[in-house]
C-alpha cells in the first residue's frame, strides 16, 4: 500500500480568483521510503496540494472533491481534532522561508519540545533529551547551545535544520517539504538536500518534495510529477522525466533550465568599458554612545575589468559582496577606496553634482520587478525622465522610448500604461528598456532574472542575449546562480566574503576551476552531474 | 546592552529632555504678553510692588537673557519650581503634596486600560467576524470617540447621582476619619469612576491595536509552522500569536502615556481629585503661571518614567533587542 | 478605490453623519433666528417643553439647539485648520528626515521625540493659557501638539519607499535628490497621510473641546466643550445641558473615525501574498 495516495483531488479557489480551481482532478501516490518531487512554476497549485493534505488551506480555499488516503483514512475528510492529531505526528511539513517560519520570541529547544507537548508525549526531561538528540541528528553544531538559542541567532541553513528537527520529532510517516531550499545559498542547499536524503534512508519515510527547480529534482527525486495551472501534465521516474520528457511543457521547462551547456567561447575584448581598481567598501553598524562599532568588509580590494561588448558574470552567495560591488560601480554606494573607471572617468571620485551628469554612462537592471518601477508613474515617464534630464528633447526621448518598448517585445502602446498592468517578466523588460534608453556604456544586471519563474527567466535571458548582439552591449551580470551565468556570460568572476576569488572565461571556470571555493560552488549546483551528462 | 546601560542611557536622555522642557518653560514665560515679573507673580492680586521687585532680583530680570535662562534652569535643577503667590506656597511643595493622588490615578488607569484593552482585543480577534467581535469593536469605536471629561461627567451622573453606587467627588470621604484598611477601601471606592473613565479611551486604543496586531501576526509563517506541529488553536494563540502581537501594543502604550497623563487634568477636574491635574486647572483661572509650568514639567517627567518602564518591559519580552545592539 | 470605500457601510454612515454636521454648521444662521448668545427664554427650560426650543435653554436662558449648531462651526474649523497646520509641520520634517537620513534624521527625530514625550494636552493647556485663548492660538496649540505622529509616519513611509529599487533607478536617471523626493517618493506616501489626516481632525476636535471645557476656549465663539464646562456645576439639576453637546462631539468624532477607517481599508488594502499556489 502506498504511504499516501491522492485520488481525483480538486481544490476550489474563492470567487473572484483568476481561476475556479487551484488544482483540478489530480491523482498521484507516494510509496514508503520514496521521494516524490512535485515540480511546477508559481500558480501551478503545487503548494495548495500540500496545504490541503495538512489541513492548512487558507480561508475561502476548499477541497471540492477527491480523497487522500493515508494510513487507510481519507485525511481530507477527517474532523479537525483528528487532523490536528495527525499533523506533526504522522505527517510533518517544512516550509520555504526559514527566516520567518520560526517564532522569533521562542528558544529553538522550546519550539522543538513543543511538538511533543502538542501531542502529549513524554515528560519535560525526556522532551529536552529528545530535542537534543534531534538537534544532533540534523547536524546542528553545539546542541546544548542551540537548544537555548533564539532563531535570530541562527543562519538560514541552521534554521532550516531546526525546522527539519521539529518535523522529524515524532517520526512521521510522510514529510512534506514545500520549496525548503529555495531561499538558501547553493552550498547550504546542497547540504540540506543531502540531509533530507540521509534521513529518508535512515527512517524510511515518504517525502513529498515541492520545487520549481529541475536541478533539485535531479539531486533527490525518485519519482516526479510536473504540474501546470492545477493539472498534472507529466509523471514518471526521475530518470525518465529528466532524460525523456513526454509533455511539451516539461520539455520547455527543461530547456529553460540553464544546463551548464557552455556557449561558444568568444574572442577576449581589448577595450575596457568598466575598470574597477582596488575597490573597497566597509559597512559599519552600531556605534554611538553605548554600542561597539562592527565592521563588515563588503568589498575588499577588488579589481576587475569588463571589456566593451563583453558580458562578465559576477557570481557569489549571499554576503559575498557582489551586489555591493554592483551598486558601487553605479555609485549608488560610494566606495571607501579604489576607482571605478568608465570611459576614462572615475565615477568614485565625482562630486554629487558632477556625478549626476555622468550617471547615464552606467545603468542598472534591478532584481525585484515589483519594486523597480514607480507604481504611480506611467511607463513613459520612467523611460524618459533620464534622457530628458540628460538633455534629450522630450519628443525625441518619447519616440525612443516607444521604439525601445517595441524592441524589448512589449509594443509601443505600453508607454501609456502603469506598472501594475504588467507581469513580472514584462516589468523586467521595461527595466531593460529603461536602462537602454540612457545609451549607457555599461549595463549592470543585479540578479535581474532571479525573481522570475524558469520559463520567464529563459525568455528574459534570450532577450538579453539578443540585445547584446544587436547593440554590442557591455554587461556586468550579477547572479547567485552559476547555471544562469554560464548561459549568458563570456567570463565569470567569483566572489566570496568581499574578495574576488577567481576570474576567468566561462570554460576555464566550469571546466578548469583553480580555487577550492569555485570547485565547491560548482559541486553544490543542484543537478550538476546530470547537467554535465547533458552537456557532454 | 545590559539593562543597566539601558537605564543609564535612558536616564541621561530623560535628563536632557527635562532640561529642554525647562528651557521651553523659560521661553514661554518670556513670550507671554506682559512683564515677566508680573506674569510670574500671577493675577492673584497678591503681587504688590515689593514682591515684583523681589522676583526681578531673584530671576535677574534686569540682566541679560542668557543669565536669566541660566538662573531659571539652575533653579529648576535644584527642584525649585518657584513660588505660587496664589496658593501661598512653593510650587514644588504644592506638587509634592498632590503628586501621589495623580500617580495613583494614572497608574491605575494605565494598568486597567492596558490589561482590559489587551484582553478584549484578544477576545475580539479570536472571534473575528462574529457578533461578539462586532460588538466589541463597535464599543471600542464609540469609546474612542468619547471625550473623556464627558464620559466622566456622565459616569458621575449615572453611578453617583442617579444610582448612588459610587462616590463621584473627591479622593476620600472627608471627615470620616478612616484609617488603615478602611481608608484604603474608601480611597479605592473613590478611585473606581475616575480610573475607569480615564482608562476608557485608552482601553479602546489598546483593544483596537491588540486586535489588529493579533490578526496580523496570525498571518505570519511561524503560525503556520505551529499549526503544522499539531498545536491546538488556543495553544497557538497563547504561545505564538499573543507574545508577538503584544510587542507593538507595549510600544504604543509607552507613546500614549503622554496623553494619559495629560488626560488626567480633565478627569481630576471633573472628580475634584486632588492631584496635580486639578492643581493645574485651579491655576488656570488665577493665571498662576509658575504652578502651571511646574505641573507641566512634572507631568513630562512622569511620561518619561512611563516610557522607561515600557521600554524595559519590551526588552524583557523581546530577546532580540538586547542581543542585537 | 471609491468602490471599495463606498461598499464599506461604516464609512458611508460616517460620510452621512459628517455631511449632516457640516450642513448644520453652514446653515446655522438660516435655521436659527437668534444667535447662541441671545437670551430667549427663562433659564433651565427642559428639552421638548416648548416649540422652537427643542433642546431647552441653558443657565442663562439661551437656546441650546442654536448653541449646538454654532458649536459645530468651531469644532470643524479648528479641527480642519489645525490638522492642515500639523501636516505642514510634520510632512516636510518627516520627509526630510526619512529621505536624507544621517544627521538630518537624527536631529529631526530628537526634536520629534521631544515633542512626543511632552504630555500633549498639558502643553496645549500651557500654550493657550499663556497666549490667551483665541481661535488662532487654540488652533496653533493643537497643531503644535499634533504634528509628531505625522512626522514619524511620513519618515517611516519615506524610508521604506526610499529603499525601493525605482528610487535607485531615478538616481541613475540623473534626477536631483529634491526632485526624487518630490516626484518619486512622496506621491507613494500620500495614502497613509490621508488616512492619518482624517483621524487627526477627529483628535483635534476632541482636543479643542477639552480645552474649551477647562475654560480655555475663545470667549467670542460658542463651542461644545464650553457648553459642557459651563453646565458641569449644574449636572444634578440640568443634565441635558452637558448631555447634548457631548453627543454632538461623539457623533462628529465617530463619523470622522469611521471615514478614516474606510479610507484606510480602501487605500491600503492588505496585499494578500497568500492564495497563490
Amino acid at each position: 500500500m502506498s504511504a499516501l495516495s491522492i485520488e481525483h483531488l480538486s481544490i476550489g479557489l474563492p470567487q473572484g480568483a483568476d481561476r475556479a480551481f487551484a488544482v483540478e482532478d489530480i491523482s498521484f501516490a507516494i510509496e514508503k521510503g520514496e521521494i516524490l518531487c512535485v515540480v511546477g512554476e508559481s500558480g501551478s497549485g503545487k503548494s495548495m496540494t500540500a496545504n490541503a493534505l495538512m489541513g492548512l488551506l487558507p480561508p475561502g480555499v476548499t477541497v471540492k472533491s477527491g480523497r487522500a488516503l493515508f494510513e487507510a483514512r481519507d485525511i481530507l475528510r477527517l474532523p479537525e481534532a483528528e487532523k490536528q492529531a495527525l499533523r506533526g505526528a504522522r505527517i510533518a511539513m517544512i516550509f520555504q522561508e526559514p527566516m520567518t517560519a520560526l517564532n522569533p520570541l521562542m528558544r529553538i529547544g522550546e519550539q522543538i519540545a513543543e511538538v511533543f507537548a502538542a501531542h502529549d508525549r513524554f515528560s519535560q526531561q525526556e522532551r529536552r533529551e529528545k530535542a537534543l538528540n534531534l538537534i544532533r541528528e540534523v547536524g546542528l553544531p553545539d546542541p546544548e547551545k542551540i537548544i537555548r538559542a533564539y532563531p535570530f541567532q541562527l543562519s538560514g541553513g541552521q534554521r532550516q535544520r531546526a525546522m527539519i528537527a521539529m518535523a522529524l520529532a515524532l517520526e512521521p510517516k510522510l514529510l512534506i517539504a514545500d520549496e525548503p531550499t529555495t531561499a538558501l545559498d547553493v552550498t547550504t542547499q546542497a547540504q540540506i538536500l543531502k540531509l533530507i536524503l540521509d534521513l529518508r534512508d535512515k527512517r524510511g519515510m515518504a517525502v513529498m518534495f515541492i520545487t520549481h527547480d529541475f536541478g533539485v529534482v535531479a539531486e533527490i527525486a525518485d519519482q516526479v510529477i510536473v504540474m501546470r495551472e492545477g493539472s498534472v501534465v507529466e509523471r514518471g521516474s526521475a530518470a525518465s522525466v529528466l532524460t525523456d520528457p513526454q509533455h511539451d511543457y516539461t520539455r520547455r521547462l527543461l530547456d529553460a533550465i540553464p544546463t551548464g551547456k557552455l556557449p561558444p567561447a568568444r574572442a577576449p575584448r581589448e577595450v575596457p568599458a568598466l575598470e574597477i581598481k582596488g575597490l573597497r567598501k566597509v559597512y559599519r553598524t552600531g556605534g554611538g554612545m553605548f554600542r561597539p562599532v562592527r565592521e563588515v568588509r563588503a568589498v575588499d580590494d577588488v579589481s576587475l575589468t569588463v571589456g566593451r561588448g563583453e558580458v562578465l558574470g559576477l557570481v557569489g552567495e549571499s554576503g559575498s559582496g557582489k551586489s555591493t560591488l554592483g551598486r558601487t560601480a553605479v555609485r549608488l554606494v560610494t566606495p571607501d577606496g579604489g576607482q571605478v573607471l568608465v570611459g576614462g572617468t572615475d565615477l568614485a571620485a565625482l562630486s554629487e553634482e558632477e556625478l549626476r551628469k555622468q550617471r547615464h554612462k552606467v545603468q542598472m537592471v534591478f532584481q525585484d520587478p515589483y519594486a523597480s518601477l514607480n507604481p504611480r508613474q506611467r511607463i513613459m515617464g520612467a523611460l524618459t525622465d533620464g534622457p530628458i534630464t540628460k538633455g534629450v528633447p522630450k519628443a525625441q526621448a518619447q519616440a525612443r522610448a516607444r521604439e525601445l518598448l517595441d524592441i524589448v517585445g512589449l509594443g509601443a502602446e505600453a508607454a501609456s500604461r502603469f506598472p501594475h498592468e504588467f507581469s513580472g517578466g514584462q516589468r523586467q523588460r521595461i527595466g531593460i528598456a529603461r536602462a537602454l534608453a540612457m545609451d549607457p556604456e555599461l549595463i549592470i544586471c543585479d540578479e535581474a532574472v532571479s525573481a522570475l519563474d524558469v520559463s520567464i527567466q529563459a525568455q528574459v535571458l534570450d532577450l538579453l542575449r539578443d540585445l547584446r548582439e544587436r547593440f554590442d552591449l557591455s554587461i556586468l551580470f550579477i547572479t547567485h546562480d552559476l547555471r544562469v551565468a554560464a548561459q549568458l556570460c563570456d567570463r565569470i568572476a567569483v566572489m566570496q566574503k568581499g574578495r574576488l576569488v577567481e576570474i576567468g572565461t566561462v570554460h576555464d571556470i566550469f571546466l578548469r576551476p583553480q580555487q577550492d571555493y569555485t570547485r565547491q560552488l560548482l559541486a553544490a549546483v543542484p543537478g550538476a552531474d546530470w547537467a554535465k551528462a547533458g552537456a557532454a | 546592552m545590559s539593562i543597566v546601560t539601558v537605564i543609564l542611557s535612558r536616564a541621561f536622555k530623560a535628563f536632557v529632555t527635562l532640561l529642554a522642557i525647562a528651557v521651553l518653560n523659560f521661553c514661554l514665560l518670556h513670550a507671554a504678553p506682559g512683564d515677566p515679573a508680573v506674569v510670574l507673580a500671577g493675577e492673584a492680586g497678591a503681587a504688590d510692588e515689593q514682591m515684583i521687585e523681589q522676583l526681578r532680583e531673584r530671576f535677574g530680570l534686569d540682566q541679560p537673557f542668557y543669565v536669566q535662562l541660566g538662573k531659571y534652569v539652575g533653579s529648576v535643577l535644584t527642584l525649585d519650581l518657584g513660588y505660587s503667590f496664589r496658593q501661598g506656597a512653593p510650587v514644588a511643595q504644592l506638587i509634592a503634596e498632590r503628586l501621589p493622588a495623580t500617580l495613583l490615578l494614572t497608574l491605575t488607569a494605565f494598568v486597567i486600560s492596558l490589561v482590559l484593552g489587551i484582553a478584549f482585543g484578544v477576545a475580539a480577534s479570536a472571534r473575528v467576524g462574529k457578533a461578539s467581535d462586532s460588538l466589541l469593536t463597535t464599543l471600542a469605536l464609540l469609546f474612542y470617540a468619547t471625550p473623556l471629561y464627558w464620559a466622566a461627567l456622565m459616569a458621575v451622573l449615572v453611578f453617583s447621582v442617579w444610582l448612588g453606587w459610587l462616590p463621584g467627588f473627591g479622593y476620600e470621604t472627608v471627615g470620616a476619619g478612616y484609617t488603615g484598611l478602611a481608608r484604603a477601601f474608601d480611597i479605592a471606592k473613590h478611585l473606581v469612576l475616575p480610573a475607569l473613565t480615564l482608562g476608557l479611551f485608552f482601553m479602546a486604543v489598546y483593544m483596537r491595536m491588540t486586535r489588529a496586531s493579533m490578526l496580523e501576526v496570525s498571518q505570519l509563517d511561524f503560525v503556520k509552522t505551529a499549526k503544522a506541529k499539531g498545536l491546538s488553536g488556543p495553544a497557538i494563540r497563547r504561545r505564538h500569536i499573543l507574545r508577538n502581537a503584544i510587542l507593538p501594543v507595549v510600544t504604543l502604550a509607552g507613546l500614549q502615556a503622554g496623553q494619559l497623563v495629560g488626560g488626567a487634568v480633565l478627569t481630576e477636574t471633573v472628580f475634584a481629585w486632588p492631584g496635580i491635574g486639578r492643581l493645574m486647572f485651579e491655576s488656570l483661572a488665577a493665571r498662576d503661571y509658575n504652578t502651571i509650568l511646574g505641573v507641566f514639567l512634572v507631568s513630562a517627567a512622569m511620561v518619561i518614567l512611563f516610557n522607561i518602564v515600557t521600554d524595559i518591559v519590551y526588552r524583557l519580552v523581546d530577546p532580540r533587542i538586547g542581543a542585537k545592539a | 478605490m471609491w468602490k471599495r470605500f463606498s461598499s464599506n457601510i461604516g464609512a458611508m454612515i460616517g460620510v452621512v453623519l459628517l455631511l449632516a454636521v457640516i450642513g448644520i454648521a453652514l446653515f446655522a444662521p438660516l435655521i436659527f433666528a437668534h444667535t447662541p448668545w441671545q437670551m430667549v427664554q427663562r433659564p433651565f427650560l427642559t428639552p421638548f417643553s416648548m416649540d422652537g426650543l427643542p433642546l431647552g435653554t441653558d443657565t442663562l436662558g439661551r437656546d441650546v439647539a442654536s448653541q449646538l449648531a454654532y458649536g459645530a462651526r468651531v469644532s470643524l474649523l479648528v479641527g480642519l485648520v489645525s490638522t492642515l497646520v500639523a501636516l505642514l509641520i510634520g510632512v516636510p520634517l518627516g520627509a526630510l528626515a526619512g529621505f536624507y537620513g544621517n544627521w538630518v534624521d537624527e536631529g529631526a527625530m530628537r526634536f520629534t521625540e521631544f515633542f512626543q514625550t511632552i504630555p500633549n494636552f498639558a502643553l496645549a493647556i500651557v500654550l493657550v493659557a499663556i497666549f490667551e485663548p483665541t481661535l488662532a492660538s487654540i488652533t496653533i496649540a493643537i497643531a503644535i501638539v499634533s504634528w509628531p505622529p505625522v512626522a514619524r509616519l511620513v519618515r517611516a513611509e519615506v524610508m521604506s519607499v526610499r529603499k525601493r529599487e525605482f528610487v535607485d533607478a531615478a538616481r541613475l536617471a540623473g534626477l536631483s535628490r529634491p526632485r526624487i523626493l518630490l516626484t518619486q517618493v512622496l506621491p507613494n506616501t500620500v495614502s497613509p497621510i490621508i488616512v492619518m489626516a482624517s483621524l487627526m481632525v477627529a483628535t483635534a476636535i476632541l482636543l479643542e473641546s477639552s480645552l474649551s471645557f477647562l475654560g480655555l476656549g475663545d470667549p467670542n465663539a460658542m463651542s461644545w466643550g464650553y457648553m459642557i464646562g459651563a453646565a458641569r456645576t449644574v449636572i444634578r439639576s440640568a443634565w441635558w445641558l452637558s448631555f447634548f453637546p457631548g453627543i454632538a462631539i461623539v457623533i462628529t468624532v465617530l463619523a470622522l473615525n469611521l471615514i478614516g477607517e474606510g479610507l484606510n481599508d480602501a487605500l491600503n488594502p492588505h496585499l494578500s501574498r497568500r492564495g497563490k499556489a
